[in-house]
């Protein structure tokens, strides 16, 4: 009953997690998936129900995994490959607690399979800075308490470093709109907010 | 024997200032370790198979097929056949697994027959209710006689359903037997120390041979301080497998099974003179908290109205039990009271805060707080400017409206013990089993070190999280920082008694005359006469001092009672029912205040809270099939960053407050932000919205009742 049982995007009534999730028989949630993205017609490569090799580079360093093509992103960063930043919430793309940047982008990872991302350049809160060398917007959350219990922040970190990438000087509207897609328990969105506008204040991400 | 006490207030250098959380930068790097992020050398993945029916008697359960599958390890039935499951999401079976996506198709080839059994989970209908529990009528003074001789009365209607914790960690464990007689837990728990004697229980082995660990935990709100049924499964299964085995509840059981907070309805009545002053009140509620129903809400709330009447039922409901949810009871009492009275003084054309200054004595012993507080958040609000009657503030589609609430809480620091080492390199250490649920438990015992010792906040170390360390009580009901800091002060000043003892005859003066400030040692009268932290340290020799300090003991380090004040400005669309938040404004005393930074953090964090179940969240129940409809995120709506408007946190502090000691904070101020919210859309839109959360839907359909046109 847990798992999704909502339809959405494809208008079929099986839903794309349910898809990939919860089939006991792995021949049909194989993914028709090219190496460098989804596939154009007539060069497919078909991965699966077996477990398969792939690498993914996170945080600059390519690593080697086998998982079920079914495996999220999430999954295979938290299980396989001990990249525990990104944390598991909703597991349904709703609260953030999992965002990394794939390509420069912040993507949901635990609504992406780690065979769509292969190839792709994935950096979670580990790779924006580390306690001794934080990058300026994790200092920023330090220095405004923008975090509690803190499994909302390394998701809402990459949130905010990549809505300041793009709004380099946000007014607070711009922040309610962008960082909408990260929820927060612990109640940290006003020293979240503050967090970014001292950011940018101070020369923003690359300060 | 050394004093116990706080340093006066020109002689605090840590303690009150705004200090950054001491496990701040691990956070944001993503470098602290959850329970859900262990991962231990051949550890499993177990999940459960929850129950689809509100009530239904099991009759087969069939898991050869689970049992058979590749890399599943061990299948465990937690409830066969014939047992009665009285919620919905109850866990059934228990499976462990190589990963988490065998462990979920395994869950899924389970076979379960169930009788399906008549449920009951809409207690709103009390009438609709099969069994109804009313507890003893209540009475004090002569309600009959005030409500007679009242010059007005004002009756209302007023309910706020079930809410769950929704935790963002989930509930659960990894549980690793070192050998078949040891078992070590990660456990994302509330309650570190507490933990032990359950699973020794459980498991039948002695509490000595369990050690809890809990480094970090995302977030338990009153949920967690239990091993849980699932707690002790995983514990089995990992006996069973010989591997380690972490089981963590997905999200849909997590925000059915794992807690939530009971309903309240109420009908109430009051009754005032004719100068406003309160007079009678009369309240009949009732409420649901799972199969067993619920306790009655302190009614009525702070104000003690000399003639009063109270009567609650608690109803039965087939919905996962409750649990202590941030300050249990209040914010539903403070609900019903606080609206209660706002509608008072709306049907006696009184501006609320001047009804609230009015009646403030009837608040007892914090009356003088609650006024000056009141008065301090009208200048912040701006309330006697803004304020205007019900339903007269805007006059496009768009209403303003105020509201304002207040709310009192105990907080006295639990049991709490602490070794400090002070080593002979200078380096110094408190040990406590207690836990960080995020409220800053790390900061403030590595503050109260370091202001002891007259270090800097980061030359001391803190170890908290593990049950080895000296027994520490379970973080609820804002008991953790009084607790702590007491113990934590107490060890630290033995410690740095027996330094001072050692180092005295080298500065040729009693340790009496010794005080330890700015990194030295120093001599009272004349401070240039001093050996550093370090020369003072490097004279114990090989072994380090190691003193203990508990609470409770001796000199007043702790108190209990506080006062505060909530004050809300809304704007209300009357077209769409959509209620913002412009502003808030929290008023709260809590004693002494460790950190001031991470305090208003729980604050700000508390209002934030308040609106998601003042505006967004609550349990809907499907009264067809027992279930809860909206088990996942999104549609269990909490609050974004663009719903909490401009927050305004002042803390009382000084004269008055400091002197009392340490008093918790995590459950005050979470129980006014539903009134105060409650209040402003009821000024605003002309009309008493009677639910929480107030959701678009209601907020037509009150104004469709009569309100503002
Ligand atoms: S865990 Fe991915 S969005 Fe919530
Ligand atoms: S800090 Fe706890 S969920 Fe955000």
């Amino acid at each position: 009953m847990p798992e999704g049982k909502r339809p959405e995007e494809n208008g079929s009534g099986i839903s794309r997690r349910d898809f990939f999730k919860t089939s006991t028989a792995g021949a049909v949630s194989t993914a028709l998936i090219s190496k460098q993205g989804m596939a154009a017609p007539g060069e497919v490569t078909k991965f699966g129900p077996d477990p398969v090799k792939i690498k993914l580079i996170v945080n600059g360093k390519g690593r080697g995994l086998k998982v079920e093509p079914r495996v999220t992103l999430l999954d295979a960063l938290r299980n396989e490959l001990d990249v525990t930043g990104p944390k598991k919430v909703c597991d349904r793309a709703t609260c953030g607690a999992c965002t990394v940047l794939m390509d420069g982008k912040p993507v949901y990872a635990c609504s992406i399979l780690a065979i769509e991302a292969e190839g792709k350049q994935i950096v979670t809160a580990e790779g924006l800075g580390s306690p001794d060398k934080m990058h300026p917007i994790q200092k920023a959350f330090v220095e405004n308490d923008a975090q509690q219990c803190g499994f909302c922040t390394p998701g809402f970190v990459v949130a905010c470093q990549s809505f300041l990438e793009e709004n380099p000087n946000p007014s607070v509207k711009d922040i309610e709109e962008g960082l909408g897609g990260n929820l927060c328990r612990c109640g940290t969105y006003k020293g979240i907010r503050e967090a970014v506008l001292e950011t940018a204040a101070k020369g923003g991400i690359d300060a | 024997m050394p004093e116990f006490n706080w340093p006066e207030s020109d002689r605090r250098w840590r303690i009150g200032k705004h200090r950054t959380r001491v496990d701040g930068p691990d956070k944001s790097c993503g470098a602290a370790e959850f329970t859900y992020d262990v991962k231990l050398f051949g550890m499993l993945y177990a999940r459960m198979l929850p129950c689809p029916h509100a009530r239904a008697r099991v009759i087969s359960v069939d898991t050869s097929a689970a049992e058979a599958m590749k890399g599943v390890h061990a299948v465990r039935v937690i409830q066969g056949p014939g047992t009665e499951i009285k919620w919905a999401a109850d866990d059934i079976v228990a499976v462990a697994a190589e990963t988490e996506e065998i462990a979920g198709d395994a869950v899924n080839a389970i076979k379960v027959d169930y009788e399906v059994l008549e449920h009951f989970v809409f207690e709103e209908h009390l009438d609709k209710a099969p069994e109804v529990n009313p507890a003893q009528e209540q009475t004090t003074g002569e309600p009959a006689q005030a409500f007679s001789d009242a010059k007005a009365q004002s009756e209302g209607y007023y309910g706020c359903g079930v809410v769950s914790h929704a935790c963002h960690e989930s509930h659960g464990h990894v549980a690793h037997w070192t050998d078949e007689e040891h078992l070590t837990v990660f456990s994302s728990t509330q309650a570190v120390t507490g933990l032990v004697g359950q699973f020794s229980e459980a498991l039948e082995i002695p509490a000595a041979n369990v050690r809890i660990i809990c480094q970090n935990m995302g977030g338990g709100f009153g949920s967690k301080f239990s091993a849980d049924r699932w707690g002790i499964e995983c514990a089995r299964l990992a006996r069973q497998t010989k591997r380690p085995v972490k089981l963590m509840l997905e999200r849909g059981p997590e925000l059915q099974i794992a807690g939530g907070r009971p309903s309240t309805f109420a009908r109430v009545k009051t009754a005032v003179d004719a100068d406003g002053n309160l007079t009678g009140w009369d309240s009949k509620s009732w409420g649901t908290g799972g199969p067993s129903g619920t306790g009655s809400p302190p009614l009525p709330y702070v104000f003690e109205v000399p003639n009063r009447k109270h009567q609650h039922s608690s109803v039965p409901a087939n919905i996962g039990p409750s649990r202590a949810w941030r300050a249990p009871n209040h914010p539903q009492a403070c609900f019903v009271t606080m609206t209660a009275l706002e509608d008072m003084a709306a049907t006696i054309e009184m501006d609320p805060l001047d009804f609230f200054l009015k009646n403030i004595s009837l608040t007892g012993v914090r009356a003088e707080s609650y006024a000056e507080e009141l008065k301090l958040g009208a200048q912040m609000m701006g309330w006697k400017r803004k304020w205007k009657p019900r339903g007269q503030n805007g006059d496009g589609p768009v209403k303003r409206g105020l509201g304002l609430s207040l709310h009192t809480w105990g907080g006295r620091g639990h049991q709490s013990n602490c070794e400090v080492l002070i080593h002979p390199d200078g380096s110094a250490e408190a040990r406590v089993a207690s836990q960080d649920l995020g409220t800053g438990t790390r900061t403030v015992i590595a503050t109260v070190l370091a202001e002891t010792f007259g270090l800097r906040v980061r030359d001391v170390t803190v170890r908290i999280g593990d049950s080895r360390f000296p027994a520490s009580g379970a973080s609820g009901g804002s008991t953790t920082v009084g607790g702590v800091s007491s113990s934590t002060r107490r060890g630290a000043i033995n410690a740095l008694e027996i330094l001072l003892q050692k180092v005295a005859p080298e500065l040729g003066v009693a340790p009496e005359e010794l005080e330890a400030v700015r990194g030295r040692i120093r001599v009272k009268a004349s401070p240039n006469r001093y050996l550093t932290w370090k020369q003072a340290t490097g004279q114990l020799g090989v072994n380090p001092i190691s003193a203990a300090g508990s609470n409770p003991g001796p000199g007043k380090l702790i108190d209990s009672g506080v006062a505060g004040i909530q004050m809300a400005d809304v704007s209300v669309d009357i077209e769409t029912g959509i209620t913002k938040i412009n502003k808030m404004v929290a008023i709260q005393d809590c004693g002494l205040i460790i950190d001031m930074l991470t305090a208003k953090s729980q604050v700000y964090g508390a209002l934030t809270m308040g609106i998601s179940y003042a505006l967004c969240e609550e349990r809907i129940m499907d009264p067809v099939t027992g279930r809860l409809l909206n088990d996942d995120m999104e549609f269990y709506k909490l609050p974004g960053i663009g719903d909490i408007g401009d927050l305004i946190v002042h803390m009382m502090t000084g004269p008055g407050y400091d002197e009392r000691g340490v008093i918790g904070l995590g459950e005050p101020p979470v129980i006014s932000p539903g009134a105060a919210i409650s209040n402003a859309v009821a000024n605003a839109i002309g009309v008493r919205v009677p639910y929480l959360p107030l959701t678009p839907d209601r907020v037509l359909e009150a104004l469709e009742k009569g309100g503002a046109a």
